[in-house]
Parts: structure tokens; C-alpha cells; sequence
């Protein structure tokens, strides 16, 4: 039997909460993951005891928030296990961080002829950026052909980035299908060609334990939401001489060094992106979700997500009438599903009745939906307060929902 | 929360069997429209004849409340005069927001249990939406 990795009711009290006369059951972490008491409480602490504005004044209130803020960015670098510290960027999450690396970046580093590289399976918010980027520049964009079971292949790799790419843009791991995406081995292609590799680590940052340089990334992006940290804070790590040359995005206070009536100069690399008074209680939040993540262990986690989606993948599968999408392993983190003949909004509908909340619809991945032939699906993800038992639930679930179409 | 109470029986009927499901061969008006946050998609066509609907098919896909809703929506407004469609189409979505209609809705009736759903509420609507869209577009030609 495969336990939750925590004490679900004593760190993640809503979900005692009871919905529509039934036990909540969480099967929707890859759109948010609950809280667990200690980030709520950190960041009521800050509130309550040490708020104030960050790297302006100098009472004891400022150096205490300041201070806090700081840490946080030290602790999230050294959880992706980035350089230094300054290579964290705090922005407000990862759709933030995707544009300002295309705006930053990409605007100084592509131009007419060039090419970007992206899959079909990615977010929109790792699509439109680069769309953007090509429309401005001139640049071409190009995609990555998925395998049958939605994988990434590192002879589809080869087959689109070459010489000209400047940039490949990939998940980690995808948020409908649960793929884990061969990013080393397209960052080692795109560096042989001189490019750089950009990683959107929404859903793998929270799934596995990551190590920036040993992945190949150049920039990764991700939320502190989905890693049961708040919302509104997420971070673009970058490597350093990159961040050196990038431009700033954002201008006004905080990220200047001198100003006069025409002319400013920048502030130093994390500064120079920051501009205004940062997400501080955020970051606090961030910092103590990390601290939660590492107290259970990253390893402990990406081994319990993949055994749920696996287990996942294997049960919906041998209910006749019910595709499942993506590879039956490694599956992480997230499942996509259909049931014969019901809309996968009806489908959602049935699960709320029965306390089970999953999302439906294209989440954000409308490119994906075309390459899979559908106009949507159901989706349930598996994070540290999940076990077996919710695998039942989810299964119980679409019987039920056959039952009530079906009748 | 009461399943049965959103999914009533005339609204699986409907979703099963749609009726006016079918393009219409030479439409005055055609009107597609989706619905962005979940990729529902319909599209409307309409024939209009001397200020009346003289025959409405529609096409799509989406949930069984954006179906059925599509469905019933159709049957209610075939023959009527373009006004009274129009009128039909607002006072629907008054409804689902707890207007009770001045006017006989049909089977659209069963759609009451949407209102106390706040995210359904655009599923029951799209083709309402399609259809204020068509005539508000077809109002001059009328007008002559
Ligand atoms: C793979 C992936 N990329 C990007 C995002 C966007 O994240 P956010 O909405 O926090 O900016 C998400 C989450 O929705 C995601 O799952």
C-alpha cells in the first residue's frame, strides 16, 4: 500500500476538508499543490512580526525583511543547486519568467534566419513568448516531432536543431502527459551549435531534485505555487554571464545603480531584473515550501509521483472506454484521460459530486491537444499528499461517471 | 450538491439525440464561436426569411450543458420571428442568473439547475451568445 509521504491531515489541513459529503481528494497539484501548514505560517510570522520594505531602509524591521528575503534566495539556489545565489531572479512565476528570458534574451540573441526550438506538448506559456520573439526578429520556430506515446526522442532531437537554432525551449516534464523530456542531451546538441538551452521546470522543479548545471540548463523557469509554496512568486535561474549580458525588461526603482534626467545606468545581477518592491512575503513562502520539499526529500518525491502516475496509467488503462494519453513509464506527476462518449467537463462535474478534484479541459497546452486529436481532456495529478487510496478514488470515480452517462 | 438536479433527464435526452445537429446548405447567417477557457466550439447557422428564423442547424463540440443547451435553443426559436429569438436568448441568460423569463423557454427549463453552478454558466450560454451574435449582425438587413 503507497502511504502520502507526510501527515496529510496535520500539515495539510484542507484537505480534511469534506466536499459534497465526501473526503477531498487533491488530484489537481499540476494546476496548484495545497499548502502545508509551515509555509502558511512562515509567511503569517512575516506579517505579523517583520514586515517591511526590502533593501531601502535601515530599522531593525527592514533588516529582518531584508534579511528573510535573502535567505530565501539562497535556499532556492542552492535547491536547484544553481552557482550563487544571484542567479536566482524572483519573478511571479514561471509564464514571468518564460517572457523575460524571450524579451531579455532572446531579443539580443536572435535575429532574421535564426531558429528556435520548441515541442508540441508545451504550455503556452513556453509557446507564445518565442512566437512573439520570431514575429519580432524575424526567427523561425521550430518543433520537435513527438514519438506515438508523446516521448521525445533523441533522434527528433537531432533532426530539428542545428546550426541555426539559437534557442531550445522544452519541459522538463510535461503537465498533460507526464513525460520526463531528455533535456541534457538537447542542451548538449544546442551547445555544440552555440545556443542555449531554456528549461520550464513547472512541473519537474516541484517532482524531482534539480540540479541546474548537471541538466544543461542555461535558464530555468518555475512557480512557487505548484511546490506547495504561494502563488505569485516563481523564479528564472540563469546562468550568470548570461543574466550579466541580459537586458532588464522591467524599469523603475530597485533596479538601478545611477539615474539622472536622461540617462540610467543598471543595478547588479538579480537586482537589474527586480524592478519594484518585490513578491517578500512570496519569497518567504518559497524559502519555507523548500524547506518542506527538502525536509521529505526530492528523491522520496519524484520516486512517489512517478509510482502514482505509473500506477495511475496502468489502472485507467484496463477500464474499457478510457484512453489515456502519454507514456506508461516514467509517467510523473500528471495523467490525461478521456471516457468514451462523456466531455471531460461532465467528467469533472461527476468527480466534484464526489469530492475528487481534477481539471478539465486544454490545459494551456492547445497544440498538444491538436497532435493528440482531441478538443480536451480530464487531468489528474499526483503530488506528496496523494497515496494509493486516491488511485481507487480516481478509479471508483470514472465508473461512477460511466454509470451516470451511461445509464 | 445534487447530480441529478443539473443533469436532468430532458438534458441527457438532448445531449444523446441533438436535434437541428447539421449545417445548413445555404445559411444567411453563420456564426462560430468558442469558448476560450475550455476549447468548446460552436457554429451557428441560421436561415431568415420576411424577420423570421425559418431554420437553424448547429455544429460543435463541448460539454453535455453546451450541447443540450445548443440543442433546446434551437427548437425554441425555429419559426419564431427574429425579436422573439433574440428576446428568448436574454431572457435565457437572465434565467441562469435567477431572472425568472417572462417567456415560455421550452425545454431550456431543465437548464435551471446551471445557475447554482457559477463555472457552467458559460457552457449554457455559448450558443445564446452565437445566436445574439447572428441577429444583432443581421439586424439591418432586417431592418430594410
Ligand atoms: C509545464 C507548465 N509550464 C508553465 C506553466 C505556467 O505556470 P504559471 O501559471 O505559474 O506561470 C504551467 C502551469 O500552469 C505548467 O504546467
Amino acid at each position: 500500500m503507497i502511504k502520502p509521504l507526510v501527515d496529510v491531515a496535520q500539515d495539510f489541513p484542507i484537505l480534511n476538508r469534506r466536499i459534497n459529503g465526501h473526503r477531498l481528494v487533491w488530484l489537481d497539484s499540476a494546476a496548484t499543490s495545497q499548502k502545508p501548514e509551515s509555509v502558511i505560517q512562515t509567511m503569517d510570522r512575516f506579517y505579523h512580526e517583520s514586515n517591511a520594505n526590502v533593501l531601502r531602509s535601515v530599522h531593525t524591521l527592514a533588516d529582518e525583511a531584508t534579511t528573510a528575503f535573502t535567505d530565501a534566495r539562497v535556499k532556492t539556489a542552492q535547491f536547484i543547486r544553481a552557482g550563487r545565489p544571484e542567479e536566482v531572479i524572483f519573478t511571479r512565476g514561471t509564464t514571468e519568467s518564460l517572457n523575460l528570458v524571450a524579451r531579455g534574451y532572446g531579443d539580443q540573441a536572435v535575429n532574421s534566419g535564426d531558429e528556435i526550438v520548441l515541442s508540441p506538448m508545451e504550455h503556452h506559456s513556453n509557446i507564445i513568448p518565442w512566437q512573439q520573439l520570431a514575429r519580432r526578429t524575424g526567427a523561425t520556430l521550430r518543433y520537435v516531432e513527438l514519438a506515438q506515446d508523446g516521448t521525445i526522442t533523441i533522434d527528433a532531437l537531432e533532426r530539428v536543431i542545428g546550426p541555426r537554432t539559437r534557442i531550445v525551449a522544452l519541459s522538463r516534464i510535461s503537465n498533460v502527459l507526464g513525460t520526463i523530456n531528455p533535456i541534457t542531451e538537447a542542451a548538449a546538441m544546442v551547445h555544440q551549435h552555440g545556443g542555449v538551452m531554456v528549461v520550464d521546470g513547472a512541473q519537474s522543479v516541484p517532482h524531482e531534485a534539480t540540479a541546474v548545471r548537471e541538466l544543461g540548463a542555461d535558464f530555468l523557469a518555475f512557480s512557487g505555487h505548484k511546490m506547495c509554496g504561494p502563488t505569485g512568486i516563481g523564479v528564472l535561474y540563469g546562468r550568470m554571464e548570461l543574466l550579466e549580458a541580459m537586458e532588464p525588461v522591467m524599469f523603475g526603482g530597485e533596479m538601478i545603480s545611477y539615474v539622472d534626467q536622461e540617462t540610467a545606468t543598471w543595478a547588479e545581477v538579480p537586482q537589474k531584473f527586480e524592478g519594484g518592491t518585490p513578491n517578500i512575503a512570496g519569497a518567504v513562502g518559497l524559502g519555507a515550501a523548500i524547506d518542506y520539499l527538502a525536509g521529505v526529500g526530492m528523491d522520496a518525491i519524484h520516486e512517489h509521483s512517478r509510482t502514482l502516475g505509473e500506477l495511475a496509467f496502468e489502472t485507467l488503462k484496463s477500464i474499457p472506454g478510457v484512453a489515456v494519453y502519454g507514456p506508461a513509464r516514467p509517467h510523473a506527476a500528471a495523467l490525461a484521460f478521456n471516457i468514451d462518449g462523456v466531455h471531460p467537463h461532465d467528467v469533472a462535474q461527476v468527480f466534484d459530486s464526489l469530492g475528487v478534484a481534477i481539471r478539465a479541459g486544454h490545459h494551456c497546452a492547445q497544440p498538444l491537444m491538436h497532435w493528440l486529436g482531441v478538443g480536451s481532456t480530464a487531468r489528474a495529478s499526483f503530488y506528496l499528499y496523494n497515496g494509493q487510496d486516491d488511485v481507487s478514488v480516481l478509479k471508483e470515480a470514472i465508473l461512477e461517471t460511466k454509470r451516470f452517462f451511461q445509464r | 450538491m445534487n447530480l441529478d438536479e443539473l443533469y436532468r433527464e430532458t438534458i441527457l435526452d438532448h445531449n444523446q439525440t441533438p436535434r437541428n445537429r447539421r449545417d445548413l446548405e445555404n445559411p444567411t447567417k453563420t456564426v462560430g464561436l468558442l469558448n476560450p477557457t475550455c476549447g468548446d466550439q460552436i457554429k451557428l447557422d441560421l436561415q431568415l426569411d420576411h424577420g423570421k428564423v425559418t431554420d437553424v442547424g448547429f455544429t460543435g463540440h463541448g460539454c453535455s450543458i453546451s450541447m443540450a443547451s445548443a440543442s433546446m435553443m434551437t427548437e425554441a426559436i425555429k419559426g419564431k420571428p427574429v425579436e422573439e429569438a433574440l428576446a428568448l436568448a436574454r431572457h435565457f441568460k437572465a434565467f441562469l442568473t435567477g431572472t425568472p423569463s417572462p417567456v415560455e423557454l421550452g425545454d431550456l427549463e431543465a437548464l435551471k439547475g446551471v445557475s447554482q453552478f457559477p463555472s457552467r454558466v458559460k457552457c449554457a450560454t455559448l450558443a445564446h451568445n452565437a445566436l445574439e451574435k447572428a441577429l444583432m449582425e443581421s439586424e439591418p438587413d432586417h431592418n430594410r
